[in-house]
């Protein structure tokens, strides 16, 4: 059933070329979901996220310096081995400097024919946070203009907010499914479907998404293990995630940008389509660089705790990640006040399987003797 | 002792510059007895703001505030550690780690002034780099959830400042008045304000201008010395006492000095920039440079964290001028400190390190150097950003380079040693001997 999901995760790069030979159309890279897909999909552009391949690699070495985190460097990896050569442009949202690096060596090292990076405000707290990426993104469009000839019209850009609000909710509707006591999907295979949304043409996958909730209220699968949360930096480190569902337990929710932060809330096309979609990306559930000066994501990932009826909460970090290393610390304080136990586990490019496993056993064991008592 | 190639003297107004930050740090630790009022915040806030709030308003900068931890290795130690008990990483910026250790283990790197951490009375933070207001959030919860305002100044590059940009980081602005004005219950004096914009545009552009000095050879100044005298801007740059120092002492000295061929270091024969914070506690690497005769006129870091810059007629970089405009109200005051500090040359590279590759080609070929120490500094992650780009850059400029690793705040990620050997096999790269100077 998510064969397909899995597939293009896996064969991204061949999705993408294959998508510009059979439409003629531009791809651009993107490094941040702060990205307004919306006004790509407007200009008949397909985003692509630039993600690692989780490859030790010895490129990055002389760009980025080894204090800055392995995900940005494994991005940048991927266009230094000519993986993204198809790319007609790259862009980013301003978000964290980590990967901002990625970026701005990506831009100097690697030609493009397009680039672009659009300040993005990290005080989202602020009332003042909606106009001015309101006017940002005005310049953002108009740059897509230039670059394209093609002008977007309203009409284009409610067709791309469309494009990705039906992708959204349908995410939202196979996520309701995870709340069951007995969840139609596991944990790998939510994120198979959520990080090869940011790969493919919307348009397709919204299309694999519907078929796909045809079928899954009626599935049933051998699926009664601890209920986990996973929460913490960039991930779509697979292995880890089957490795854990292998041991008996399930992860029925997240709280990544490679899960519900990307698609947990759609644009509401009411008035100006540019201050409607600037904000959505100031009112998304924020990542922890623009999280102050309150905890916003602290109360959501209890909220989601909550809602999704979690036994434990796994606290992924990729090796320093300042964002999440400056926020860990009270989610832990957080969860653990309501009784979900946490385990904290340091990611890099690669993940020691072996040294994990031993250590989520353990942690699965607490919660099981906790059931047992 | 053999007699050195330049004239040296010690500098007149040193004991001046010591004097200024420990009242600084007595006044904030004393505030409360006098009914004044203590803010915390980072050397780069608008602290001309809170200034509105009266003359009986004191600061604690956390980045000067962690340096000075780091120079006492001990204390800084005991502060890490007891932040990384409380759970979090030792690779966050280590500044940070030492402010969080002192309100934990609560103790004051002034004891002579207050052995408890002064609580501040509310948080005024700006925000450019990732750690900035996350810094503050966690001593805010750390302390006893503290109020907290923080405005975000990162809109891009100077160059590519426009009116919606400037519009954001004033609406933050006005907003952060009316907080004040909420939770210290003073009424806001906008002459006050204007006073400070007024003494920081003094303050940045005579700092630029006493490092501008330092094109001479021999350098008047060097970059140790330089440390003690740059904090003062970053303790309280909008002050009056600031802003009269460096114009009207620190400048004409230095200015002096460049008139009688005063040197910092005597036998200079080799020149060089630094980049980022020193570690700290290993200062005394620039008196093994001198051994080689080797002066470190600056850094980007130390000319451009509080000094501004801009290109003059000639096309040489120099002190970016006082602007000449009438500020008459709060709109105007915020406007033209919005304005001011976009320009400020560290806060260019967290956009691209081209921007500041470029800065730094400038001052190695305008104050004629002869190589670049880069520190590689695990400390902070919004220095070092971009770093191994701006290596390559100056090297592709033709201008010799040396990483070296450490952290400006925690010792234990600091190898003296083997940073004095690079700098042996440095110097021999560049065909410089070590002085005889018995």
């Amino acid at each position: 059933m998510f064969e397909q999901f899995k597939s293009w995760y896996e064969n991204r790069h061949d999705y993408a070329e294959k998508w510009k030979e059979r439409t003629g159309g531009k791809v651009i890279g993107t490094f941040c979901t702060y990205v307004p897909e919306e006004i790509l999909y407007a200009a008949d552009i397909l985003p692509v996220r630039i993600l690692g391949s989780h490859e030790p690699q010895d490129v990055s070495e002389p760009h980025i310096f080894a204090m800055f985190c392995p995900f940005c460097r494994d991005c940048l990896a991927q266009g230094l081995k000519g993986r993204f050569d198809y790319l007609d442009g790259i862009t980013i949202a301003q978000s964290c400097l980590h990967i901002r690096q990625a970026f701005t060596s990506w831009d100097i090292h690697i030609p493009v024919d397009f680039k672009y990076y659009l300040p993005h405000p990290m005080n989202v707290q602020s009332p003042h946070a909606v106009p001015y990426l309101t006017e940002e993104l005005k310049l953002f469009k108009k740059t897509i203009e230039e670059w394209t000839g093609k002008q977007i019209t309203d009409d284009d850009i409610k067709r791309g907010i469309e494009i990705m609000n039906k992708n959204r909710q349908l995410l939202q509707e196979v996520y309701e499914l995870r709340k069951n006591p007995n969840p139609p999907l596991t944990g790998l295979e939510a994120m198979y479907m959520v990080v090869s949304s940011q790969m493919v043409d919307k348009r397709e996958h919204n299309k694999a998404l519907e078929e796909l909730l045809q079928k899954l209220p009626s599935r049933t699968i051998e699926n009664s293990g601890e209920r986990l949360m996973i929460v913490g930096s960039e991930d779509d480190d697979t292995e880890f995630v089957a490795m854990v569902e292998d041991l008996g337990a399930d992860f029925v929710i997240d709280d990544h940008c490679t899960g519900t932060r990307y698609f947990n809330m759609n644009v509401n096309v009411d008035g100006d389509v540019l201050t409607a979609i600037a904000e959505r990306y100031v009112k998304r559930t924020p990542c922890p660089s623009k999280d102050w000066p309150q905890l916003v994501g602290v109360e959501n990932i209890v909220s989601l705790a909550k809602e999704y009826d979690v036994q434990g909460a796994i606290l992924m970090q990729t090796k320093f990640c300042d964002p999440w290393e400056l926020t860990l610390p009270k989610v832990k304080e957080e969860l653990e006040s309501i009784g979900i136990p946490t385990l904290f586990l340091e990611f890099d490019v690669t993940v020691p399987i072996g040294q994990f496993k031993t250590r989520v056993e353990a942690f699965l064991e607490i919660i099981r003797e906790e059931d047992l008592f | 002792m053999m007699e050195t190639k330049y004239p040296t003297e010690p500098l007149k107004c040193w004991n001046k510059a010591k004097t200024l930050r420990e009242n600084y740090y007595r006044d904030f630790a004393e505030a409360h007895d006098k009914g004044g009022l203590r803010w915390a915040g980072g050397a780069w806030s608008f602290d001309a703001i809170p200034a509105g709030l009266g003359d009986d308003v004191y600061s604690l900068t956390g980045e000067p505030y962690g340096a000075t931890v780091a120079y006492n290795d001990k204390f800084a130690l005991e502060c890490q550690e007891a932040t990384e008990a409380r759970g979090f990483a030792r690779d966050l910026c280590s500044y940070m780690r030492n402010y969080w250790g002192s309100i934990l283990i609560n103790k004051y790197a002034w004891p002579q002034f207050s052995e408890e951490f002064p609580r501040a009375d509310f948080i005024w933070q700006d925000h450019i780099c990732c750690s900035h207001s996350k810094w503050y959030q966690v001593a805010s919860n750390l302390e006893g959830d503290i109020p907290m305002f923080s405005i975000d100044v990162s809109v891009g590059p100077y160059e590519e400042v426009t009116e919606h940009k400037i519009n954001y980081i004033v609406g933050q602005m006005h907003d952060g008045i009316k907080w004040l004005e909420k939770i210290t219950r003073r009424d806001y004096d906008d002459e006050l304000l204007i006073k400070a914009v007024k003494n920081e545009f003094r303050s940045c552009h005579y700092w630029s201008a006493i490092c501008e000095l330092n094109k001479a050879i021999p350098a008047p100044l060097d970059e140790k010395t330089m440390y003690s005298l740059y904090v003062i801007g970053t303790l309280r740059k909008s002050a009056q006492w600031t802003a009269d120092f460096y114009e009207k002492e620190l400048y004409p000295e230095v200015k002096d000095r460049v008139k009688r061929g005063i040197a910092a270091v005597g036998n200079e024969q080799c020149r060089i920039m630094t980049d980022t914070q020193p570690p700290w506690a290993f200062l005394r690497i620039f008196r093994y440079l001198e051994q080689y005769g080797c002066v470190s006129i600056g850094s980007l870091y130390t000319f451009g964290l509080i000094g501004l810059w801009e290109e003059k007629e000639d096309g040489s970089w120099g002190p970016r001028s006082i602007p000449e405009i009438e500020i008459t109200n709060r709109d105007e005051a915020l406007r033209a400190l919005a304005e001011w500090n976009l320009s400020k040359p560290e806060w260019q590279h967290f956009y691209h390190p081209k921007l500041k590759s470029d800065m730094m080609i400038r001052i190695a070929k305008e104050w004629k150097l002869d190589g670049v120490f880069l520190h590689f500094n695990r400390g902070c992650e919004g220095l070092s950003l971009g770093i191994a780009e701006n290596r390559l850059a100056i090297q592709k400029a033709g201008i010799p380079t040396m990483p070296f690793e450490g952290n400006m705040g925690d010792e234990r990620e600091f190898d003296l040693e083997r940073t004095m050997k690079r700098v042996d096999a440095f110097m021999e790269s560049l065909g410089i001997e070590k002085i005889d100077l018995k």
